[in-house]
């Protein structure tokens, strides 16, 4: 349950700064004492096969700062339940120290000043290490490696190759299977050529082809590793033409298709499976309802909403796991199998703390090569933020404050809309925001920043449209995104009213005059998944708008009231 | 690009509501529903079970909506699927399809593609030879779409 409040966003951060006590005693040098690379792969080996998994890369190669949601409520059933549990109720929840390394990567508590301390994460070459360690200490015939998408996309290299340059490492790693969800919006003709180039199985159980309704990718790899014999079920975000556009893969149907994934289940078992691994991009409330219908998965490793949890939730025997996003955390899960059947496991959340994990030697030269044609411009400064910047949270974030009043003052437009993506890295108050930094939060292949209009009446439509995305109270209506992000506009959401009737009180800010339904407002936008938008590129629009500003300084974000 | 007007939802929150209430579902149906399936049972009581509506959560497209029907039914010539139809309650007119089997047909499946108008309760009622009727509902979302991720 979330009581009433008056939502402020900006407010988390600036506490952030200020500090809740903590603030400033960790230096840097201390607490890198307590944390070793060593310490952080730690773990007590469990029975004879391990997986290991990272999922919703973005296509980061290189460490990020990457703040945690101080927002994320969970409706219905899961309200207050992982991963529906933030900032010091997490660490409650948990037992984690405020101010520990683990705080710093799991929470938004206290971001500023632990980043400061405690450094970036994540990086192809720290997670090669990683990678390396487990197989080389559990043995690489007993390890299974599974990337659950959204690895193609969510940088400036990554656009500038269609996905190639994740493509390299990714294959540097030699992981066994894959699935996705922003890979398809390189659209049909490339998502085909990079597959059939892949030397390891994409999996999409749940992806038809329109035409004759049949399956269009392999559902089910099945493997021997560890002397057992593992099946592996690929599920692409069941809601990729919906979210993302339609137009650009009009020959593929998707869907959550539950009786699909128990009948593969059935299928594996039959075929002498031992343990049943579903690889999944369905969101994390989507597969612990799965897990829930779904009888014999011994384990889901999930993604797409970008949680990172220390711990499986456990439905019934089926573990489900959730391995954070953009290359902070890699997932280790030990599996001990007797007489056909999981009876014990371990798992480790590992944190990829940069400075303390060493760069793999190969995969950074790799990952410098890759870069090396766009690294002058990746590193060309646009403005200096001094506040810092981060997207995830369900109803704002401060890049995306910004994001929208670059629409507004760049299209001259009455209203700003920006999409609720969780990707998106963050950058720390004092820094320069790069070339780079700004991809990062924008980089795709539909990025047009459209000029429009829209009455009164179809923005509330499009508002609720989106609330009941991320709020209804059966997972399967979700699509895993938070809200879209308003400027100029202000409202109140019930989260848990009945679809249609959570906003109220929409109010233009400028004036104070609510939104008349009868009226047209002049909106820009980014990101419209109808085919032939026009406008600018979304990163010209901020770029031109930060070149202008010089300074980024954000007033606090008190336009959406959180009412229920 | 254009932004289609389109109903407030205020018509797909009675649906919820309606989807709740289980066995009492056709009395909370829109006229033209309630109509089309009386005139199709003729006045006997849905029960659930053995029918199975097959819809996707969340319509890719609402111009053309995949729906699959399949009933239990051991097709004897003692005992038979008659007719299965499909209404969709939140369109101007409610009926989609309805599908006609002897024993002969070996088993009562079929599927088809719809329009839907907007967020909705899609309603599939089967009625066997001994007079008896079931039935299966679904809520399809039909959304705006684009801004997840």
């Amino acid at each position: 349950m979330f009581s009433r409040r008056e939502f402020l966003m900006a407010a988390v951060a600036t506490s952030s700064v200020l500090g809740s006590g903590m603030a400033g005693r960790w230096s840097r040098a201390m607490a890198q004492q307590r944390l070793t690379e060593d310490g952080l792969l730690a773990m007590e080996g469990t029975g004879n096969l391990t997986l290991v998994h990272v999922t919703d890369i973005h296509a980061q190669l290189k460490p990020i700062y990457f703040r945690e949601p101080s927002i994320n409520l969970g409706v219905g059933e899961v309200a207050g339940k992982p991963p529906h549990v933030t900032g010091a109720d997490f660490l409650k929840l948990y037992d984690i120290d405020p101010g520990s390394p683990h705080a710093y990567a799991l929470t938004s508590e206290d971001f500023v000043s632990l980043a400061r301390s405690y450094g970036r994460m994540g990086g192809m070459d720290r997670v090669a290490t990683v990678i390396r360690r487990i197989r080389e200490e559990r043995g690489a015939d007993n390890v299974v490696l599974l990337d659950g998408g959204d690895t193609w996309q969510g940088s400036y290299t990554a656009q500038q190759t269609q996905g190639a340059d994740m493509i390299e490492i990714m294959n540097a790693l030699s992981p066994d299977a894959m699935t996705g969800h922003w890979e398809f919006t390189y659209g049909t003709d490339r998502v085909k050529e990079a597959i059939d180039a892949l030397p390891f199985a994409f999996l999409g159980s749940n992806i038809y082809d329109n035409e004759w309704d049949e399956p269009a990718f392999e559902h089910t790899l099945m493997l021997e590793r560890g002397g057992t014999k593992v099946a592996v079920i690929g599920q692409a975000f069941p809601y990729t033409p919906i979210a993302n556009p339609r137009w650009m893969i009009p020959g593929w149907s998707f869907g959550i298709r539950e009786e699909d994934i128990a009948k593969h289940v059935e299928e594996a078992r039959e075929a002498g499976a031992e343990v049943v691994v579903l690889l999944s991009h369905n969101g994390f409330d989507v597969d612990r309802k799965l897990a829930s219908r779904v009888p014999g998965i011994d384990v889901i490793l999930t993604g797409h909403t970008h949680d990172a949890l220390p711990e499986p939730v456990m439905v019934g025997t089926t573990l489900v796991v959730a391995s954070g996003s953009n290359g902070k955390f890699v997932s280790r899960v030990d599996l001990d199998v007797r007489d056909g059947r999981v009876t014990d496991w371990a798992y480790r959340l590992i944190p990829v703390f940069s400075d303390v994990i060493t760069p793999d030697a190969e995969m950074a030269a790799l990952i410098d090569k890759v870069r090396a044609p766009y690294e002058a411009e990746l590193a060309r400064e646009l403005a200096t933020t001094d506040a810092l910047l981060f997207r995830r949270g369900n109803f704002n974030g401060t890049f995306d404050d910004m994001i929208c009043e670059a629409l507004l003052q760049e299209r001259d437009a009455e209203i700003a809309l920006s999409p609720g993506f969780r990707w998106g890295t963050s950058v720390l108050p004092g820094d320069a925001i790069t070339v780079e930094d700004l991809h990062n939060a924008c980089a795709m292949s539909y990025p047009a920043a459209y000029r429009s209009t829209m009455s009164g009446a179809t923005l509330k439509d499009v508002l609720e449209d989106v609330a009941d995305n991320l709020f209804n109270p059966d997972p399967y209506y979700q699509q895993g995104g938070d809200m879209v992000r308003v400027g100029g506009m202000g409202y109140a959401i019930d989260p848990k009213a009945a679809m249609g009737s959570r906003i109220s009180d929409m109010t233009m800010l400028s004036t104070g005059e609510p939104i008349d339904p009868a009226r047209d407002y002049t909106v820009a936008g980014w990101a419209s998944v109808n085919e032939g938008t026009e406008g600018p590129a979304i990163w010209d629009v901020v770029e031109s708008y930060l070149t202008r500003t010089g300074t980024v300084s954000l007033p606090e974000n008190q336009s959406v009231r959180v009412a229920g | 690009m254009t932004f289609n007007r389109r109903e407030a939802l205020a018509v797909a929150a009675g649906a919820l509501a309606f989807a709740v209430t289980g066995a009492r579902i056709a009395w909370a149906a829109a006229e033209d529903t309630k109509k089309a399936l009386m005139d199709f049972t003729g006045g006997a009581e849905p029960q659930t079970g053995r029918i199975t509506l097959d819809a996707p959560e969340i319509a890719e497209n609402g111009n053309t909506v995949p729906v699959s029907v399949s009933v239990e039914s051991p097709m004897t010539a003692e005992d038979y699927v008659e007719s299965v139809t499909i209404l969709a309650e939140g369109n101007p007119s409610p009926a989609v399809a309805t599908f006609h089997f002897t024993a002969m047909s070996g088993e009562a499946a079929a599927s088809t593609r719809m329009r839907l108008a907007k967020t909705q309760n899609v309603i599939a009622v089967a009625k066997m030879s001994d007079g008896s009727v079931f039935m299966d509902t679904k809520e399809v979302k039909v959304t705006i779409g684009g801004c997840g991720g």
